[in-house]
């Protein structure tokens, strides 16, 4: 009777939003716990370990995406209000702004134009496949808004997202350094080139620098997201006007 | 209630901006409207306010969790990810650096531009 008992009782969870929503929220715990207890080492970034997890967990338990995100959809409909709150750091930003307009403005266009037709030029040259080109174009700017474009443009958003993770970790691993490299001292500019190559997890690195170089980053992450959302999905017409048969 | 408050006023907008989007045909994501109407709001009212300010920050210092469902996903397309794992790593790594390296020299560049002109101008 017991095994019984049990059996009904998975069956109920699996058709259940309540375990998807529990255990992203339990594994995103420990995996933060995890990042701070290593240091806020980067490749331990939580998103990363927690999808990790939560995709062994999956596969252990015989658990499809789709019985997952019917409880997952919960956090994952934030995203739209998320990206309306960036409005509010934005806005924090603008005295800020006002002083050096005309010099974000030139890089943010630049960086924004050269982040998304050189993923898609090199991933084209390595042989991807279009859809897999067209999840990468917006791999530089916050997930929300990526996801938004990746579904406009016809690439996969969920493979967009992971990309986009993936993205920021990458740029907060090698800015600081490219930087030196470069020679560049100015915290605005280093700040103003995190955000535009990595978003939100180039931010948080940046404010690990000093403030400056953290409030810079969070401006051009805001600005490139959209500057990003209304120019790819003409950069990509004009591309599919130019190379048909390109990107279908 | 200032968080109630705050995330039925992002909501809000996220509406207005979803529902324009597609009256008009736009290409752009609706909640990134609703993000441009709400700067602007902002920039007319000069200010957040306690209620935006106590949504705003719960939705963004932990904005990576949201992301975790989506990544998930990922799943799904795993034998994709191991078919073309060359061209997406090449294509990560490299245009991260180059983009980087592009933004912060034009930046420095037009600085640089505009010291110079201001200069010659006095």
């Amino acid at each position: 009777m017991v095994e019984t008992d049990l059996a009904q009782i998975w069956v109920y969870l699996h058709t259940s939003p309540l375990l998807g929503l529990t255990v992203t929220l339990l594994t995103y715990g420990v995996a933060h716990r995890l990042y701070v207890w290593a240091g806020n080492n980067p490749l331990l970034n939580p998103v990363i370990t927690t999808i990790g997890m939560l995709i062994v967990f999956l596969l252990l338990t015989d658990t499809s995406y789709e019985e997952y995100f019917e409880g997952g959809q919960f956090i994952h409909f934030l995203l739209g209000p998320a990206t309306v709150a960036l409005a509010v750091p934005l806005y924090e930003q603008l005295p800020r702004l006002r002083a050096v307009w005309i010099p974000v403005l030139v890089a943010l266009v630049a960086g924004v134009l050269v982040g998304a037709l050189s993923s898609m030029a090199i991933a084209w040259v390595f042989g991807a496949s279009p859809e897999t080109i067209l999840s990468l174009a917006p791999k530089s700017v916050t997930a929300p808004v990526a996801m938004g474009i990746s579904e406009e443009i016809g690439g996969l958003p969920s493979l967009t997202a992971v990309l986009v993770v993936v993205t920021g970790i990458i740029g907060a691993l090698l800015g600081t350094k490219l930087f030196e490299w470069l020679r560049i001292d100015d915290d605005g500019v280093k700040g103003i080139a995190m955000g535009v190559s990595a978003h939100g997890i180039g931010t948080a690195r940046a404010f690990q620098v000093s403030p400056m170089m953290g409030a810079f980053s969070g401006l051009a992450m805001a600005l490139s997201a959209f500057a990003t959302a209304v120019l790819l999905p003409g950069m990509i017409d004009l591309v599919r006007a130019v190379f048909p048969g390109l990107l279908s | 209630m200032h968080f109630l408050n705050g995330i039925t006023i992002l909501l809000v907008y996220q509406l207005v901006g979803e529902v324009t989007v597609r009256l008009f045909g736009l290409t752009i994501p609706g909640p990134v409207l609703g993000m441009i109407l709400l700067f602007i709001t902002l920039v007319i009212r000069g200010g957040a306010g306690k209620a935006l300010d106590s949504a705003t920050g719960a939705l963004l210092g932990r904005l990576s969790l949201l992301f975790v469902p989506a990544g998930v996903g990922m799943m799904v397309y795993f034998s994709r990810i191991m078919n073309e794992w060359l061209p997406i790593a090449m294509a990560l790594v490299l245009s991260t650096v180059v983009t980087m390296v592009v933004t912060a020299l034009t930046m420095v560049g037009v600085q640089r531009l505009m010291a110079k002109r201001s200069r010659d101008d006095g």
